[in-house]
């Protein structure tokens, strides 16, 4: 799982949860690949982003590095800036670990890299 | 579009993934049909749900490199499969288990401006609908439609103002009922491919906002 698939996941369906976002990383394996860097890829994500929430995410697995708190209103001409954005969304990637509801404490496990979001039929 | 390489299906691991079949290659006949289309709505965010093998959804990644394309599925061993299909033939797929679209539907609100399903479409007893086995990826129920009937008021929800909506129906499922349903929800439908595939007749229908 990528932190740019990590910034789509909520805990919403759950019972009783109002936003369940951003879910808690707990990883206990990280990998970083190399993607080739695509500028209008990064470009075009960033508004669908919630930046803090992939800023928190980068943080909680120590690859923020110096990837700017907020996005600068002329990022697209910025190539800098759109690799370090580029580096968190895409290549960093969670195989092992769980994703926690920040509001019921509700686990989620991942496995060889793929997120378990399945709820149980009492739980929506 | 080319159909992408799925030899690894034949390991051990994903023998309980639905192998690209005649519904999974005309799905992508139909999105070749309609690749201008499609390109000039340069889409950001491509989303199958319930990928299977992924074959689909990589032959997508493939045309579009610069979206984001994102795989759900209820089976585990098909999220696997769609990773390794994806990897296999050098695209870049997010996979994740979730059931339809549940665990991303609310950050995709109007996002989705690629929307695939490629159904449980087969008529079967009720009782054989959602399981997380090979059979969840045929078994459709009633008129073959209760999963896909359960997915459709989502559909206008996550497309985007130009979004496309592609899905493999079967003439069991009554197509007619199905775009009246959509068309209630505000959505068009076109008839892009039919074909008889065995005992099947099978059309991929396309509906947008309207």
């Amino acid at each position: 799982m990528k932190l740019i698939t990590h910034n789509m996941l909520t805990s919403k369906s759950l019972k009783g949860v109002n936003v369940g976002f951003p879910l808690k990383i707990c990883a206990t394996e990280v990998k970083e690949v190399a993607v080739d860097f695509n500028p209008e890829f990064v470009t075009r994500m960033i508004p669908k982003l919630d930046w803090d929430a992939l800023c928190q995410a980068a943080e909680s697995l120590g690859c923020l590095n110096d990837l700017p708190r907020s996005v600068n209103p002329n990022h697209e001409n910025d190539e800098e800036f759109l690799k370090k954005a580029h580096h968190v969304l895409l290549e960093v990637e969670v195989i092992e670990g769980e994703l926690v509801c920040p509001e019921t404490g509700r686990k989620f496990p991942v496995n060889e890299g793929i997120p378990n979001m399945l709820l149980n039929e009492d739980e929506v | 579009m080319n159909t992408p390489v799925f030899d690894f299906l034949k390991d051990d691991v994903y023998k309980s993934v639905y192998e690209p079949s005649e519904d999974s290659f005309l799905l992508i006949d139909a999105l070749e049909n309609d690749l201008e289309l499609i390109r000039k709505l340069n889409p950001s965010i491509c989303l199958e749900v319930g990928s299977g093998s992924g074959v689909v959804i990589s032959a997508v990644s493939k045309v579009f490199p610069s979206a984001y394309c994102l795989a759900t599925d209820i089976n585990h061993v098909a999220a696997l499969a769609t990773k390794k299909m994806a990897e296999t033939n050098k695209v870049t797929v997010e996979p994740v288990v979730t059931d339809l679209t549940s665990a991303v539907r609310s950050r995709l609100l109007s996002q989705v401006d690629l929307l695939v399903f490629n159904p449980p479409y087969v008529v079967t007893p009720s009782e054989e609908v959602g399981t997380q086995s090979l059979q969840a990826a045929w078994a459709g129920g009633i008129k073959g439609r209760q999963v896909m009937d359960r997915f459709f008021p989502f559909v206008p929800q996550l497309l985007s103002t130009k979004g496309l909506f592609y899905i493999v129906v079967l003439k069991d499922n009554n197509p007619d009922e199905i775009t009246e349903f959509m068309f209630g929800q505000g959505l068009k439908m076109n008839n892009v491919l039919s074909r008889r595939c065995g005992i099947e007749h099978l059309s991929v229908l396309r509906f947008e906002n309207g």
